[in-house]
């Protein structure tokens, strides 16, 4: 029996979280069901005209998939305590940062997955005239940024009494700068804004997940272990 | 410095402060290779405490852990893999089966041969026939079982028990019990209230109140009934 090296710790805990997700369907569900009810909120409240409409897609569908995965985030990390799941990891003789990665990579998935099914009942909600194809080359950085800070955040707040009330208060001003910038990288792939923009906001978004990810890296087990 | 050139786990002065209680005032105790030792105690008496920081899921507020020379947790990356640990939660995912349970744990523990230690160990708990089976269908008892085999599965040179006998019956305590009895050589610390059971298993028991130790006695050719008395003892004069 030897240590278990970073990256096979990460992928076999993302591969459990993926393995009981896919058994319950729980977070999933969960998440689908608030995010498309959050895009039939905001069509009807957004009373656009057609440029109006396309301009706010990139905006409605990351402010839904932010709170979408604070849903997810407080319910999955809710779940895994349950029964003692982070004692078990903890106790496990793999490095911290890889069940940081593992948990995060399961997360940025997961929240992908809702994102994908959420395109066409944008397309239909918002009465686009094309499939918004564009977001896809945001949306895979965008998620993993959106769970490498849900997933700190949720580990340290799930261990407060206000738990489902202080992640939102404290994910969304640390998601700030990458809220805008996966925002404006998605509005500039939709031809809202000139090209060299996309590649600025996508650099900076690239950017914000290092930080995000690095952060994680260091803090995580000091959240664990707390 | 070592008090006893043997122990496997050598803790001194072990203070824990919880919110402001002390909840461990400077605990010495050691447990030696392949000792059988039973921690008891009123409730809040710091066993839970003890056990937890001793498995490394706490961290210590003055005082020293050693294990096999170890620093714990500074240290505790070297070791991991040589201490079980059952607490009151089960560690149990139960949206998975036994088995991928098992599996799991497996696979984060790097394990040579898993597949013949699994089968072995779900044979040892008596749950071979519903490995397949989602453990949130299973029993407290059941689940209690799949915990145990969950902690031997990397073969741990120390076993911690937090009350392993809570919630289970009287077949369920027999098979715990023939389990526990046959881990050779291995080191176990298991907190309980079961007297009975402590002193059919255990070489030796200490008893722990209000975060120190009180008594520590060797169960060897005790009479039946002495762990008792001598828990009444120490817990009426306070």
């Amino acid at each position: 029996m030897n240590n278990t090296g970073f990256l096979r710790a990460t992928l076999v805990i993302a591969g459990k979280d993926l393995r009981a997700e896919l058994r319950s369907r729980e977070l999933l569900a969960l998440m689908l069901l608030f995010a498309l009810l959050a895009l039939l909120v905001f069509s009807l409240a957004l009373e656009l005209e057609r440029l109006g409409r396309q301009a706010a897609v990139s905006g409605v569908m990351w402010v839904t998939l932010v709170f979408a995965g604070i849903l997810g985030h407080n319910r999955g990390v809710a779940l895994e305590r349950e029964h003692g799941g982070h004692d078990a990891l903890l106790l496990a003789p793999v490095p911290r940062g890889a069940i940081y990665c593992g948990k995060l990579l399961a997360n940025a998935l997961l929240t992908l997955l809702v994102a994908l099914l959420l395109l066409p009942a944008l397309t239909i909600l918002f009465n686009l005239p094309t499939f918004p194809a564009a977001l896809l080359l945001v949306l895979p950085p965008g998620c993993l940024g959106l769970a490498a800070v849900g997933t700190l955040l949720a580990t340290m707040t799930v261990q407060t009494r206000a738990r489902d009330s202080l992640l939102p208060i404290v994910l969304l001003p640390v998601a700030l700068p990458l809220l805008i910038a996966a925002l404006r990288a998605g509005n500039a792939a939709l031809g809202n804004a000139p090209a060299a923009d996309f590649h600025a906001w996508l650099q900076i978004l690239l950017i914000v997940d290092l930080i995000y990810l690095a952060a994680g890296l260091l803090l995580y087990e000091y959240a664990l272990e707390s | 410095m070592r008090a006893d050139a043997d122990a496997l786990i050598d803790v001194r002065g072990l203070v824990k402060v919880q919110g402001r209680l002390p909840a461990l005032r400077g605990v010495d105790m050691t447990l030696r290779r392949g000792e059988f030792v039973a921690l008891t105690g009123p409730n809040g008496s710091g066993k839970s405490t003890l056990l937890r920081l001793l498995a490394g899921l706490s961290r210590p507020d003055g005082g020293s852990i050693h294990i096999g020379g170890w620093q714990v947790p500074a240290e505790l990356a070297a070791l991991r893999a040589q201490i079980g640990y059952v607490g009151h939660e089960t560690l149990l995912y139960d949206q998975l089966s036994a088995l991928e349970n098992l599996h799991f744990c497996a696979r984060l523990y790097n394990l040579d041969e898993p597949e013949r230690r699994i089968r072995s160990l779900l044979q040892r708990v008596g749950l071979e026939r519903r490995a397949q089976e989602r453990v949130r269908n299973y029993s407290r008892g059941m689940q209690q079982r799949l915990a145990i085999a969950r902690a031997l599965l990397p073969d741990p040179a120390v076993l911690l028990l937090d009350e392993p006998f809570d919630g289970l019956d009287a077949a369920a305590t027999g098979t715990l019990t023939q389990l526990l009895s046959s881990s050779d050589r291995r080191s176990i610390l298991m907190a309980t209230h079961r007297f009975g059971l402590a002193e059919q298993l255990a070489d030796r028991a200490i008893i722990l109140l209000e975060g120190v130790v009180r008594q520590d006695l060797s169960l060897q050719g005790a009479a039946p009934g002495d762990l008792v008395r001598r828990y009444a003892a120490v817990t009426e004069a306070g």
